[in-house]
């Protein structure tokens, strides 16, 4: 937070309510729209992503929620999308009229996650308005569980983007290559996958939330 | 400064394991993070902010109203904003597998609601207040009495799961949780306020509990 900022919330009293864990019974709370679908099945383009979450030990992580939130394929930016922070220009995407861009879901008992959407568009880096840089395509993740004081931010980078990602402002700015791989999910068995380390030598990148 | 708590506290031993140990990158404001999901009336029914009629009777418990108003970094309502909540029932168990606390369930209380903010930013719920219970983290360890909130914000960068605490809580001095946030105004912000003016004569207790969604990205200058 700049002085500025500080400053501002003095004057209006306003202190940001901290974050809390979401605790080992998040379940309760947040599964009536956890099932992984940002998509129904049978969409066209349709794409499957999954994987495993696991801790500093090794263990497999089975309390946890990802969140993933993304562009939709067709237009700049994705949609059911709320108001922008700054003047981003929201647009749904034409193949199916109630896409969000948002799904949930909860690992199981053996710390997997799976989630099916259709693969995200280029999207602009800031303002569409003002801005030509482009960013690969991307789906930004959250992800809750007992342990976490707050989420953990990562994103999710396509293999078969090599061009795209290459360019990518945020992928160029992780200067380890093997870094840069554990942000970026891989073909394998008719999915994508993409594991989540949260801690130790082959931890994934994340990002302040 | 940062007013949320640290990932790794060792004193919640479960982010001895789950703290992340590298230095965090940092996301370009994109539109990615710019922009983020919105709920409507589909996603909530009507009878998800009553936790008090999910069940065929009533759940057993100091029945509550808890009630409060979402606000941006400038102190802007956010309205038609998702709140949801979990908690324990009366006895500190909740309706979840994992949970083995040997505390009665109750047949009537599932412990989860969810609404949307009205046009002022308003929230409300009515529920039972929520029992205190042990876990393990270290000897003699009791959780204060809590609700779990989840808020999405302005944008992805604001979204924020928190729990609220109940007013007077002599646990709160000994619950790790509470006292990672390290500044004090800040951990004061998630005691509720308990109201008289919500607070329905002969019928429920009133609780007020503000909650600031301040997303990194948010700009409070703007389209004011």
């Amino acid at each position: 937070m700049t002085t500025t900022e500080a400053q501002e919330e003095d004057l209006l009293g306003l202190v940001a309510t901290p974050s809390q864990t979401a605790g080992p019974y998040l379940s309760i709370g947040t599964q009536w729209n956890a099932n992984g679908r940002a998509v129904p099945e049978g969409t066209p383009g349709e794409i499957r992503l999954s994987g495993s979450v696991t801790d500093g030990a090794g263990v497999a992580v089975t309390d946890a929620l990802l969140e993933f939130w993304q562009a939709g394929p067709d237009v700049g930016f994705g949609a059911g999308s709320g108001p922008p922070g700054r003047g981003v220009q929201a647009a749904r995407w034409t193949g199916w009229t109630a896409w969000t861009g948002f799904t949930r879901a909860l690992t199981n008992a053996d710390g997997r996650y799976s989630m099916w959407t259709v693969k995200p568009g280029a999207t602009a880096l800031g303002d569409a308005a003002v801005s030509s840089e482009m960013e690969a395509p991307h789906i930004n993740v959250s992800i809750f569980a007992r342990g976490l004081l707050q989420r953990l931010v990562t994103r999710i980078y396509f293999g078969d983007e090599a061009e795209r990602n290459g360019a990518d402002p945020v992928l160029r700015g992780v200067a380890d290559a093997n870094e840069r791989a554990r942000l970026v999910a891989t073909w394998i068995d008719g999915g994508y996958r993409f594991d989540i380390r949260l801690q130790g030598e082959e931890e994934t990148p994340f990002f302040v939330p | 400064m940062t007013l949320d708590p640290p990932y790794l506290y060792p004193d919640y031993r479960s982010t001895l394991t789950r703290a992340p140990s590298k230095p965090l990158l940092t996301l370009p404001a994109g539109a990615t993070e710019l922009s983020g999901p919105v709920f409507g009336e589909r996603h909530v029914g009507a009878a998800a902010a009553d936790l008090t009629r999910q069940g065929d009777g009533e759940p057993i418990g100091e029945r509550i109203v808890v009630h409060g108003r979402v606000l941006d970094a400038a102190g802007r309502p956010l309205a038609g904003q998702l709140v949801e909540i979990w908690q324990a029932n009366a006895a500190g168990r909740y309706a979840h597998d994992v949970d083995r606390h040997p505390a009665p369930l109750d047949p009537n209380f599932a412990g989860a609601g969810r609404c949307l903010t009205d046009g002022d930013g308003i929230y409300r719920f009515v529920t039972i207040k929520p029992g205190e219970y042990p876990w393990r983290n270290h000897p003699n360890a009791w959780r204060p009495a809590h609700i779990h909130f989840s808020l999405f914000g302005r944008s992805f960068m604001s979204r924020l799961v928190t729990q609220m605490y109940f007013p007077g809580d002599p646990l709160l001095a000994f619950d790790p949780m509470y006292q990672s946030i390290r500044d004090r105004k800040a951990a004061e912000a998630l005691v509720a306020t308990f109201e008289l003016a919500s607070t329905v004569e002969e019928w429920a207790l009133g609780y007020r509990f503000d909650i600031v969604v301040a997303g990194r990205y948010d700009t409070p200058t703007e389209e004011s």
